[in-house]
């Protein structure tokens, strides 16, 4: 979707503020919604790239007003009352209701190390070979899907060159839909500063992007 | 980024969530109370995790292995071709740097890390990313003008240096290698390892020689 969230080359966001010496987390409640976020994330319910599209689906003025944390806060309900984790009413009351099953967590202290030791790799072995191959020229598609999608709007209808070829990963466009992990190829691909932003720009330098090969044809 | 209670109030009130508490300390603190109550929550899971990215994974990772890779050639090589397993040697990789790729500054290159359309950072090695990486000014900007954002850091690259910035956009997470700087060739690994800055590390810092002020 062409939310605000898709922000690469937009102006007016202000300068940039530094903190010296900044804490991981500001205030305590930001710590407990990211672990909140992760730990429920463990019942998999839902995938990391539907954990985007839901933050990508806040209002625009909110998303550029809530601090971090509150984007995971606010998707997290979001997604744990689509998925029936808890209902609506238990979270304007703030108490389980009457005669719910009491559940058990999908996260304990003792699977924590091992999850962050694991993570959650995405790459994934497909049976075709990649379409695209290093050097090769290609063209960004121009297409404007009302769901999740991680072609940034600034890249899209540029010319540019394949970069390096990553291997294939879980498709985020059908992943974060429910539709299947759908794994694709994806490639690093270079656009010179001039293609992006015009003549005005610095001839030598380039943003590399990294995109699935539905994002791509050849040029 | 304050988390004043108006905002939190008009917030509340789009959403007609009235009985939720505005203060997000407030609405965080009755969600976790209520998915421990269901039992969906283990408190002492949420602490692990927080301690993990308090204490034990952020940017030292990342120096020890810039400093590894500065020291010893061959690391170097498998650092910038098979990243994976050159960071795993060191012990370290997992949760949000499954995929890493290494790009290495010189004297005719510099590289930028962001992701526009999120925060996407290769927490194994940097740890959590700090407010101004997740903020709509860095996002915007850095793919625009990278020597405008680069300057406001207090760097200035001559016109000569190609710059290059990676959007991480899919599920690759990037490191710079920085450039050691002049007068550190009696220095040790370890510390070496303790001049690498964070920021260096994401590009938006050159590293100072030993005795200079650097920069977080």
């Amino acid at each position: 979707m062409n939310g605000v969230h898709d922000m690469g080359g937009m102006h007016g966001m202000g300068p940039i503020q530094e903190e010296k010496n900044e804490p991981v987390f500001h205030e305590r409640w930001e710590a407990r919604a990211c672990g909140l976020s992760l730990a429920m994330g463990c019942f998999g319910k839902w995938t990391l790239d539907a954990l985007r599209h839901q933050i990508e689906l806040i209002p625009p003025a909110d998303y550029l007003r809530m601090p971090y944390y509150e984007h995971w806060i606010a998707a997290l309900v979001e997604l744990m009352v689509k998925t029936d984790l808890v209902t609506r009413a238990e979270i304007e009351t703030g108490k389980p209701a009457q005669g719910s099953p009491r559940m058990s967590p999908a996260l304990t202290a003792d699977g924590v190390s091992p999850m962050v030791a694991n993570g959650a790799p995405a790459s994934r072995k497909v049976p075709v070979p990649p379409r695209f191959q290093t050097g090769q020229r290609v063209r960004a598609r121009n297409m404007q899907p009302l769901g999740h999608t991680r072609l940034p709007r600034y890249a899209r209808g540029k010319l540019g060159t394949i970069d390096r070829v990553h291997g294939a990963f879980v498709f985020p466009d059908t992943n974060a839909h429910s539709l299947g992990e759908n794994p694709q190829h994806v490639y690093s691909v270079r656009f010179t500063a001039h293609e992006l932003w015009g003549q005005d720009a610095p001839a030598r330098d380039s943003v590399y992007v990294d995109m699935w090969e539905p994002y791509l044809e050849p040029a | 980024m304050t988390s004043d209670l108006s905002h939190g109030h008009e917030h509340d009130h789009k959403h007609e969530h009235q009985a939720v508490p505005s203060d997000p300390a407030l609405r965080v603190k009755a969600l976790e109370s209520l998915l421990v109550e269901k039992g969906l929550v283990d408190r002492a899971a949420l602490d692990a995790l927080i301690d993990t990215y308090e204490h034990r994974i952020g940017p030292r990772n990342g120096a020890r292995v810039i400093a590894r890779a500065w020291v010893d050639p061959a690391y170097k090589q498998r650092l910038l071709t098979d990243t994976d397993a050159a960071i795993a040697e060191l012990g370290y990789g997992g949760m949000q740097g499954e995929h890493m790729l290494v790009v290495e500054n010189t004297p005719k290159v510099h590289n930028l890390i962001v992701c526009t359309l999120c925060s996407c950072y290769p927490w194994s090695v940097l740890g959590l990313p700090p407010v101004w990486y997740k903020s709509a000014p860095y996002r915007s900007r850095s793919v625009i003008d990278p020597r405008g954002v680069l300057r406001e850091f207090g760097l200035e690259l001559p016109e000569h240096v190609e710059v290059r910035v990676w959007d991480s956009t899919a599920d690759v997470r990037y490191l710079v290698l920085p450039e050691r700087p002049a007068g550190t060739e009696r220095l040790s690994e370890e510390q070496l390892a303790a001049l690498v800055t964070r920021d260096s590390m994401v590009g938006v810092a050159k590293i100072a020689p030993p005795g200079q002020e650097q920069r977080s």
